[in-house]
This record gives structure tokens, C-alpha cells and sequence, in this order.
């Protein structure tokens, strides 16, 4: 096994450098050795080269939920294969599961089967499933790093485009497919192209009212929805070092909006201090070992990478879409762009959004009213998520004829919540106060929007029919924007509903 | 796991215009409520073809001249958004065998390329060409052929490009990929047995 360099006084002892060799040699040395984490978890995890060139790489976590696995299943069964290590694949339930209806069977017939099917699959696998009376179900991308499950430099794959989430932790992440569900199930393995890495640094402190949420809307933004064909995103700068570990997956989770498979931060103390005590963290004795390696996966100080942008905090305000995909957005003080303010390539997409979304190119976004406000979803249904807005909707009233719903991503944050008294602030205020799940983010359960209304929402996708309605409308937006649209019953600038400045 | 070498697929085309036409157009979440995939091709773009009431919009899946086309056309960064492997399966139980973009987002592409549907990329001059073609002529054949790496229709080639990894497994019957994996397992035991975290939990 090869030495691992720790730092430049080994390097130049490995090289063989007198201080007479030149500086330009070393810097090129140095960038030929040092490495992304992407690069280091890649190589751990490498089993072997396919013959068409893609790698089998090795999944050391394989997470999975109702939608995407029961087929999954079904092809291992007609092949005869058997789940390899099931000890390495956990289950939860969340995107069918009704958040105001916790008894089974459930009324939705569809539904009820599926959930049925997931527990029978996981107890013929023996598969750990975090089922509903478990006080541990909640969406797969919450419950992940919540259990302390989610580890810096492991591979983690689920059939679901948001794992890049857990990318907040060091660790490669991605969304695959079922075939592919079927493939970590019989080998724990897949076969995969590396990516090429982009780092994004982010530079400076957030203005109060502007969250992690509007850092990544402001990314997709400025690179588009298709910028991220074929890279990792490596997330880094002042601001994601400041960032909570919540924050820091806020915005991996959206990297795949931006057409990034996989998005990440590299792991350092905050990561650490996050997963300490969690019930599949390493126990004491384990600690300081784990947290040794898991510092030994952070990309190395003058790694290459295939493409650096550099972004100032200070430029970034509350932002919200206008249109039907996350690239389509603005600052809630700007005007739903023009076609000329448009690339060519743009236009005809931003045609079709504003007739969808019954908006005018030259008009305010601010003031365009709200029918539906949804709190939640793998992007923002976190406890800092709902921590932060009970703290300013305190005293305040939802505003009436609008609908205003939180669904907690999770048991665990709507059992926190609970005790917190976040809760009885949410009630207080005319939200409905609901059980853990995806909910409205992608309206596979009852919460859907109702024909053409528009929903103020802290999700992530604002695609056409997302929220369960062909012509429902989708506004994305931070979760303390939703509240401050809840109240208003029109979107609105947060930060002067609560006089932040 | 023997399976067809996919080296020429030939059809009629349809062309459905639109950049970023997400895996939710494809095929909404409501109609994931299935623990198989049969029966998804008849919600392939559901929402686009149908209003609220089950009536047919204007759409070129809906239009009579298209009826049995099997390549289909459109723009960049086809397939974003949810990694829903529903949607290349809503598609081929549509009838689809290979889908002419300007580009494709990766989950999409690589959950394609497992059910041995290719994709191929063309620019966006030959798409506009191809889709004026089938617009004008419907009957009109099309033909991916992967080992030339060219779309031929009418007495006109265009370029079509997948990237190496895909066109390796289509055209050597590989691209279902399990076979292949399932040979490694002497070597993903001893990958595992070096990763402190596998065995752990």
C-alpha cells in the first residue's frame, strides 16, 4: 500500500527536494500527487475496470424506499439472486406515506401495496427497515445522516435523484436508477463513469435573511440546469466552512437540479461534531480512528480540478423561480426577465413558463398571490429549517384562504420539534402540523396541489405537475420565504415581513 | 446474460420539441404508484398529451401520422430531474427503441442504456433537420446505426455520438450490466474486507 503524504515537509522528503528545486517543479509535482476527496473515495472503492471502460465501483451504503425498489426486488427474484450484504442496504418509507393519516391499511389501495411490498422485501432480505412504528421513518435523505448512517468517504447510492444530499458529509453520493437498485442489492456494486470535479466556492458571509437555500437557486441559476452534465460539484470557500452541517446539505441536495449527479463538502470538525453520539456513528472507542480517516478523504490543498468559479456571498439575495425548472429563478426584488434579457437558448423554454406559471415577462415576481404554502421536503424539512421560521412566525397568523402545511422530514425532527414547542408555534399560527414524509415536494401522497393553484414551497423542483396538479404552479424559495408568503398570502420579501437587515 | 447486440436500430421518428424535458413530463409521479413496471407506457407524457378531463391535447404522441414511431427527437438535456428509472421504461413500453437528443441528463442516459435503449446525442442543426424531415414525411425511415456512429434518413447522414462506455455495452450486447458485475464478487469481498465502515453496523 502506497505511504500517504500528510503534508509538504513529508512531500518534499518523498521527492527527494533540496531548497534549491524550483518552485514551479514542486507546484506541478504537488498537483500531479494531491488529490480530490472524489478522487481518494473513488480509489478505495474501485473493485475492478469494466470491459467497456466504466468502473464496478464498490457501494458501501445502498439506501432505499418504497417507489423505486419493489421492482428491484422483483428482477433479483426472476434471476435467483439474493441481497449480498444486506447488512449494508437500510429502508425507509416516504414518498407514498399520507402525512395526515398514520393508520394502515392505508386508504389508497396503490399505496398500501407498495408499503406492504417494502417490508416484505426487507424482511425476506433481511434488510434494516426504518418502518413506520419505528419512530425512525422519515424521507431517506433525512433519516441517512439523522442515524448517523451518512459517513464521510463511504459511496452511497439510492434510487433517488437527491442523494447527492448526503454529499454534506464527504461522502460520494448519487442517484441511480432500479436496474441499478438491482445491482447494489445482488452485488453491492455498480457500474459507474467518474465524473470530472468543478469546485464552487462560495466567499464571505450570507446577509441575514439569505440561507443556504438561496446559495444554491443562486448556483443553478448562473450555471443552468444542464452545467453540471458530467461533474461533481465540490462545494467550499468561507461560506460553506460557516455553513451547519443542515445547510451544507440543503445545498448538495439540489446539485442534480444543476445536472450534477453527485455534490460535496469536504468533511471537516462540523461534520464531525454532527455525527458524533448518532446510533450508527462510531462508538467511543472507534471515534478518534474514524475521525483520523474520515480527515484523510478532504481533496488535498492544490488538488486539480477541471473547473473552479468563485462566487461572493455578499451578491446573493433571497432568490425564487419564476418558471418550471430550478434555473429559471431571480432575487424577489427583480422582474420575471424579458426575452431579450434571455440567451437564445432560453427563450422558447421561458415562453413556455410563463404561460404555465400565468406570469408576464417585465412583471414583478413580489406580489403574485399564494394559494398553498408547503414547509418540508429532503431539501428544507429539517429541525434548523423549522427552528428558524417558528422563531420569526411566532405571534403571526397564516393568512386566510391560504393553505400552509409542514410536513418534518423525518419522526425524529417532528418528535424534536414537538418538544421544542416548535409545533404548537406552527399550529398557532394556521399551519397544519403533519406527519414525516415527501408529502407536496412531489405529490405521490394526497397532499397535492388542487387544478392551477400556486404554492409557495421549500422543495426543490419546480417542473411542470411536480406538486401533483398538471397545472399546478410551483414557486421554490427558501423555508423562512414560504413562511413570510403563508402570512402575506403573496410572495414576499422575508426580510421586511420580519425586519431583518 | 445473453443479450441482443444492439448495432442498428431503424424506425419512424416523432419529434417532441422543448429543452429540459424533465423525467415528471416523462412520466408524472402519480402513476409510480406500482410495484412493477407494466402498463407504465400508456402515462408516457400523460400530462402533456392529456387535460384534466382524459381528452386528448394537440401533441405530436397524439397525432395519427405518428402512430407506431419508435425514434424519438428532442432537445438538450433531455431527461433531467428525478432519477426514476419509470420513465426510459414508460417509453420503451410506449414503443420506444432510441431517443436523437441535443443532449441527455446522466441518470436518465445510464437508466437507458441498462434497458438497452440508446441515446445518442446530435446537434442541434441535425435535430432541427430530422424533425423538419419527419414533420414533412412521417413514413420516413430512420436509422441509428451505433458502430458508424451516424443517423441516416432519406439520402442524409448525420453524426450521433454516445459516449465510449455506452456504445461499448450496446454494441456488444453488454449493456445490461449485472453479468459483468456478478463476476467481480471475488473482488468486490476483498474491496469490502479493506473499508473499516462495511462491516461495521
Amino acid at each position: 500500500m502506497a505511504h500517504e503524504i500528510a503534508n509538504d515537509k513529508e512531500l518534499a522528503l518523498f521527492a527527494g527536494w533540496n531548497d534549491d528545486c524550483q518552485p514551479a517543479i514542486r507546484r506541478n509535482f504537488i498537483t500531479i500527487m494531491s488529490k480530490t476527496l472524489l478522487d481518494k473515495v473513488w480509489e478505495k472503492h474501485s473493485v475492478r475496470l469494466l470491459p467497456n471502460g466504466a468502473t464496478q465501483l464498490l457501494i458501501g451504503t445502498h439506501l432505499i424506499h418504497e417507489v423505486t425498489s419493489p421492482q428491484a426486488f422483483g428482477m433479483l427474484r426472476d434471476l435467483g439472486l439474493k441481497v449480498l450484504y444486506p447488512q449494508r442496504t437500510f429502508a425507509t418509507v416516504d414518498h407514498i406515506v399520507p402525512t395526515d393519516e398514520r393508520e394502515e391499511p392505508f386508504s389508497d389501495q396503490l399505496a398500501d401495496d407498495m408499503i406492504k411490498a417494502l417490508r416484505k422485501n426487507c424482511a425476506e432480505s433481511g434488510v434494516t427497515f426504518f418502518d413506520l412504528p419505528s419512530g425512525k421513518q422519515g424521507i431517506v435523505h433525512i433519516v441517512g445522516p439523522e442515524q448517523g448512517i451518512t459517513q464521510p468517504g463511504t459511496t452511497i447510492a439510492c434510487g433517488d435523484s437527491h442523494t447527492s444530499t448526503h454529499g454534506a458529509f464527504g461522502a460520494i453520493a448519487f442517484g441511480i436508477g432500479t436496474s441499478q437498485v438491482r445491482d447494489v442489492l445482488a452485488t453491492q456494486t455498480m457500474a459507474i463513469h467518474k465524473p470530472k470535479v468543478r469546485r464552487i466556492n462560495v466567499e464571505g458571509k450570507l446577509s441575514p435573511g439569505v440561507y443556504a437555500k438561496d446559495v444554491i437557486l443562486h448556483i443553478i441559476r448562473k450555471l443552468g440546469v444542464n452545467g453540471g452534465l458530467g461533474y461533481a460539484y465540490e462545494y467550499g470557500g468561507s461560506t460553506f466552512d460557516a455553513f451547519t452541517q443542515e445547510e451544507r446539505m440543503t445545498v448538495c441536495n439540489m446539485s442534480i437540479e444543476g445536472g450534477a449527479r453527485v455534490g460535496y463538502v469536504n468533511p471537516d470538525e462540523t461534520t464531525f461534531a454532527y455525527l458524533k453520539g448518532r446510533p450508527y456513528a462510531p462508538k467511543t472507542a472507534d471515534w478518534d480512528a474514524a475521525v483520523a480517516r474520515w480527515k484523510s478523504f478532504a481533496s488535498d490543498p492544490g488538488a486539480h480540478y477541471d473547473d473552479v468559479i468563485t462566487y461572493q456571498a455578499a451578491d446573493i439575495s433571497p432568490t425564487v423561480t419564476w418558471g418550471i425548472n430550478p434555473g429559471q429563478a431571480i432575487f424577489i426584488d427583480e422582474k420575471v426577465p424579458t426575452a431579450g434579457e434571455l440567451p437564445e437558448k432560453d427563450r422558447a423554454t421561458a415562453e413556455e413558463a410563463l404561460v404555465h406559471m400565468h406570469l408576464k415577462a417585465g412583471q414583478p415576481i413580489k406580489g403574485t398571490k399564494v394559494d398553498v404554502a408547503f414547509l418540508g421536503s429532503c431539501t428544507n424539512g429539517r429541525l434548523s429549517d423549522l427552528a428558524e421560521v417558528a422563531h420569526y412566525l411566532k405571534g403571526k397568523k397564516v393568512k386566510a384562504g391560504v393553505k400552509a402545511i409542514v410536513v418534518p422530514g423525518s419522526q425524529g425532527v417532528s418528535l424534536i420539534a414537538e418538544q421544542m414547542g416548535l409545533a404548537e408555534i406552527f399550529r398557532d399560527a394556521g399551519f397544519e402540523w403533519r406527519g414525516a414524509g415527501c408529502s407536496m415536494c412531489l405529490g405521490m401522497n394526497p397532499d397535492q396541489l388542487v387544478g392551477d393553484q400556486l404554492c409557495a414551497s421549500s422543495s426543490n423542483r419546480n417542473f411542470k405537475g411536480r406538486q401533483g396538479s398538471p397545472t399546478g404552479r410551483t414557486v421554490l424559495m427558501s423555508p423562512l420565504m414560504v413562511a413570510a408568503a403563508a402570512i402575506t398570502g403573496e410572495i414576499s420579501d422575508a426580510r421586511e415581513l420580519f425586519g431583518l437587515s | 446474460m445473453a443479450l441482443e447486440k444492439l448495432i442498428k436500430v431503424a424506425g419512424r421518428g416523432v419529434y417532441v420539441a422543448g429543452e429540459d424535458i424533465d423525467t415528471d413530463r416523462i412520466i408524472p409521479a402519480r402513476f409510480m404508484k406500482c410495484v412493477t413496471f407494466d402498463g407504465l407506457g400508456e402515462y408516457a407524457f400523460y400530462d402533456e398529451r392529456r387535460n384534466a378531463d382524459g381528452s386528448e391535447k394537440a401533441h405530436p404522441l397524439n397525432d395519427p401520422r405518428f402512430l407506431g414511431a419508435s425514434i424519438l427527437l428532442s432537445g438538450s438535456n433531455f431527461g433531467c430531474g428525478s432519477s426514476r428509472e419509470h420513465a426510459p421504461q414508460a417509453l420503451y413500453r410506449s414503443g420506444f427503441r432510441a431517443v436523437l437528443a441535443e443532449s441527455f441528463a446522466e441518470i436518465f442516459f445510464g437508466n437507458s442504456t441498462t434497458l438497452g435503449i440508446p441515446c445518442a446525442v446530435l446537434s442541434k442543426a441535425d435535430i432541427a433537420a430530422l424533425a423538419d424531415l419527419v414533420n414533412r414525411d412521417p413514413a420516413q425511415l430512420i436509422t441509428l446505426d451505433l458502430l458508424e456512429g451516424k443517423v441516416s434518413a432519406a439520402d442524409m447522414d448525420f453524426q450521433a455520438s454516445l459516449p465510449s462506455h455506452a456504445h461499448e455495452a450496446l454494441v456488444s450486447g453488454k449493456w445490461d450490466a449485472i453479468a459483468d458485475l456478478l463476476e467481480g464478487i471475488p473482488d468486490i469481498k476483498k474491496v469490502a474486507a479493506t473499508l473499516p465502515y462495511f462491516e461495521a453496523a
